[in-house]
């Protein structure tokens, strides 16, 4: 036998290192040309089905037979789309002062509810509103912070209608009155309750966001729609809606400071429209008798939740994700198929490492697909719909930004979980199905109104289609009655707890991934 | 790192079957050493498990005397071609190349001399999907030879190759061999190796039955026959048994002797004035010395699918 000296390489060694796993991964993934014609695919059917939607909605009004420019909807302080309709019995205050009522009556009227719908009935919707207010001016949508009565939730001290803080429970009666009290000092206000006049207690303090010195200071009066969901025999749920008037009685009214001294009514956001019950029984207003002020209004004072959401440009997501599910997928079971899988565990043979690899590009690249779909079809696809007449509910530019980073997230976490799957099932139709499975059909069900609303809502707290979460705009307001379900775009999680859901999944998913590669002969 | 390869009692079962039984062979630089065994003998296994695909249930592999798994730089010690076939068909040549060269830290221009060194410069930027099995089988060991590393496997890797592709592999792992690179080439057809392998690792049933080197192996297949052709075949059998040779006749004019070597069967006829035409020492090609070596191992097999049925 000839003894030959070892072989030594030439070759320098390359430097070790999860980047080195990671180009090699990306290399893979851009080297194989059907893989990213369907990424590109997968941003464009995202952006596009947005755009149609646009292009296809128009919105005109009219008065008769002519069209006109549909009315300017207001905007509150934060810039949200807010409806503010109240009537106000209100004098000016100039400076820091006071505003005292003591509420003796709250009633209102039903009209035609359930289950005949064939009456009048007398009562008080949950957020009916009676109470003292603070205005900037009667301008609908303008800063105020109110202290008030409710039909069913108590005393509430709420501000430029976002924000809500309890105070006691109970209504109101001839024995027992509520009195009520908003002070103003610079820029804050305070409210405070008390049962008799005498023993004051503070709810809350209010800075609302633009106070001139001079404002308007009073009485008001709303109520809200009477809402009533039924399940439909068909799926999902029926909601109905029916106009509802509350009245309050005030007396020991007392306004401190530099005030006007007269009461003015105003019928704040009045549109002109009135319904028989306005026009034949009770207008809103006010009447005065002595001391006494008799307060009548209808409508509500909240954001408003009519008017088309910025996520619903997104509705090309969805289509966008089975795309991203069938890359990802194939990205792990072509090496299963091939066999390629061995060639890549020689190249690194910390399995671990190969996974984590492999899900990271899949998901980078998601995420710089889903974040290029979703920066070009939200701002584009609302600007289409804004020319169309369209009336889109305005949102803060942190919301759009983190919409439009939540259609990343959302592809970003869902090419994850593909990988994951990909790798535990190492067939590209069992993996594909489940990804579909998991995230998308729930999401469809849940939003398309063919389930009970409280399955809607467990659906997507609790599956991955949680994560849809991360795209709602609109927030759900405990203080507005409304029907706040997935189908209505209302999630039960917050965006980033819906997103962490769904994260949770691709993690745990991934997790099992890497220990049965580990475990399992290649 | 050293250039060897240490397989130490590797056992495995895959269920009730047994594919390593206490498999136990070195491989060591400088020569081609040939796997060979008949199909099913455990070749490809063992080599999944020194490569760490596949995990041993005991037993130790080693390569530069560290387990594969813990190798940082792993392309770059050892290169192995397992299945030629185990390609993204819609991936060009050169970029499966790129992927691999990437994942060592290693750059495109090595990417193009292991392409240079295996004669697929004109098709480097085609599917690899479209390749024929030789095409492939090239491209299989460019991504061995991507790392230039001192120990190389290939399992069966002139599968598919035409008889210019066949000489043209021969030589190649020659010279990596001479280069004092640890090679260890599998088949299951001795004849492919008859020409490149220095050293013989010959495997049956999931253990090594010989470990030799080509000579030796051929050596003791021959077992020291010789044969004879006489017209006097009584005579010649009584003559040679006297002298204490074993004596059976394998023809009506040919005579097998066994126990004494050729110029004492000619001095012992010429004594005896036994005619006789030809007298030769018996050689035994590797193929025959392969079949005895492993004939036990594939009866055992063929009874084995006889009783499964």
């Amino acid at each position: 036998m000839t003894v030959t000296a070892p072989y030594r390489s030439a070759l320098p060694a390359g430097r070790d290192g999860i980047t080195r796993t990671l180009r090699a991964e990306w290399t893979k993934f851009r080297t194989v040309r059907g893989w990213m014609i369907t990424t590109v695919a997968a941003a464009l059917v995202t952006m596009l089905l947005g755009l149609l939607f646009a292009v296809g909605s128009r919105t005109s009004c009219s008065v008769g037979p002519v069209e006109v420019a549909c009315p300017a909807v207001p905007l509150g302080p934060g810039g949200e789309a807010v409806q503010d309709r109240f009537f106000f019995a209100n004098q000016t205050l100039t400076g820091d002062g006071s505003i005292t009522a003591r509420v003796t009556s709250m009633t209102g009227v039903i009209t035609y509810p359930p289950p005949d719908h064939d009456k009048l009935v007398s009562g008080l919707v949950p957020w009916a509103k009676a109470g003292i207010m603070i205005k900037a001016s009667a301008a609908p949508g303008s800063s105020y912070a109110a202290v008030t009565l409710t039909g069913r939730h108590g005393v509430r001290m709420q501000d430029d209608f976002t924000h809500d803080t309890a105070g006691r429970p109970g209504g109101v009666t001839a024995a027992a009155p509520r009195w009520l009290r908003l002070t103003r000092s610079g820029g804050t206000l305070t409210g405070y309750e008390s049962p008799d006049g005498t023993r004051w207690t503070e709810i809350g303090t209010a800075r609302p966001a633009a106070l001139p010195a001079t404002v308007r200071a009073g009485l008001f009066v709303t109520s809200p729609s009477d809402m009533t969901v039924k399940a439909n025999t068909m799926g999902g749920s029926i909601v109905q809606a029916r106009f509802t008037q509350a009245s309050a009685v005030f007396d020991r009214v007392e306004v401190r400071g530099r005030a006007s001294g007269a009461w003015r009514g105003d019928d704040v956001g009045d549109d002109g429209g009135k319904t028989d019950w306005e026009r034949y029984h009770r207008p809103s207003g006010l009447l005065q008798a002595g001391g006494t002020l008799t307060v009548t209004g209808s409508g509500d004072i909240a954001p408003s939740r009519d008017g088309v959401r910025v996520e619903s440009t997104l509705t090309g997501v969805v289509l966008g994700l089975i795309l991203v599910i069938v890359v990802a997928v194939m990205f792990v079971t072509a090496e299963y198929r091939r066999g390629l899988i061995r060639t890549t565990l020689l190249a690194e043979p910390r399995r671990g490492r190969v996974l984590a690899a492999k899900a990271a590009v899949a998901g980078a690249v998601a995420f710089v697909t889903g974040l290029t779909a979703g920066a070009v079809a939200v701002p584009l696809s609302v600007a289409v719909l804004r020319a169309g007449g369209n009336h889109v509910l305005p949102v803060s530019p942190l919301t759009e930004v983190r919409v439009v980073a939540g259609v990343a997230a959302l592809f970003a976490a869902t090419a994850v979980l593909a990988v994951a799957l990909g790798a535990l099932y190492r067939r590209s139709v069992a993996a594909v199905t489940t990804g579909i499975v998991l995230l998308v059909v729930p999401y469809v069900i849940a939003t398309a109104s063919v389930l009970p609303d409280a399955a809607s809502e467990w659906l997507t707290r609790l599956s991955p289609a949680a994560g849809f979460a991360i795209l709602q705009s609109i927030p759900e307001y405990a203080h507005v009655t409304g029907h706040y379900t997935p189908s209505d775009g209302y999630y039960p999680l917050a965006p980033w707890a819906g997103m962490a859901v769904l994260c949770l999944y691709a993690a745990l998913a991934l997790g099992l991934a890497v220990t049965r590669l580990r475990r399992r002969d290649a | 790192m050293e250039a060897i390869i240490e397989v130490d009692g590797l056992r495995k079962r895959f269920g009730r079957t047994t594919a390593l039984d206490g498999m136990t062979f070195t491989v060591t630089p400088g020569r081609v050493t040939g796997f060979v065994g008949p199909n099913g003998a455990g070749k490809s296994t063992t080599m999944r498990v020194i490569l760490g695909l596949d995990m041993a249930d005991e037993g130790t592999a080693l390569v530069g005397g560290r387990p594969y798994a813990s190798l940082r730089n792993p392309l770059g010690h050892v290169g192995a071609l397992l299945d030629a076939a185990a390609l993204q068909p819609s991936r060009k040549a050169r970029d499966h190349l790129l992927w691999l060269a990437h994942s060592q830290g290693l750059t495109a221009r090595r990417v193009d001399e292991v392409i240079e060194l295996v004669g697929l410069r004109s098709v480097a930027r085609r599917k690899a999907g479209g390749f024929s099995l030789g095409m492939r089988q090239r491209l299989g060991i460019a991504a061995a030879l991507i790392g230039d590393p001192p120990i190389l496997m290939l399992d069966e890797p002139s599968n598919g190759l035409d008889p210019e592709g066949i000489v043209w592999i021969r030589g190649l792992l020659r010279s990596l061999a001479a280069e004092g690179r640890a090679v260890l080439v599998s088949s299951h057809l001795m004849s492919e190796l008859q020409d490149t392998a220095g050293h013989l690792v010959v495997v049956g049933r999931g253990r090594v039955v010989a470990d030799t080197s080509v000579a030796d192996l051929i050596e003791t297949a021959s077992g020291g026959r010789v044969t004879l052709r006489t017209t006097a075949r009584p005579e010649a059998m009584t003559a040679l048994a006297r002298a204490g040779a074993t004596v059976a006749a394998t023809g009506s004019d040919t005579l097998t002797v066994s126990g004494l070597p050729a110029e004492r069967v000619v001095t012992l006829l010429a004594e005896d004035a036994v005619p006789f035409s030809e007298v030769a020492a018996h050689r035994a090609t590797l193929e025959e010395a392969y079949m005895d070596l492993t004939r036990d191992a594939v009866d055992f097999r063929a009874a084995g699918q006889e009783a499964a049925r």
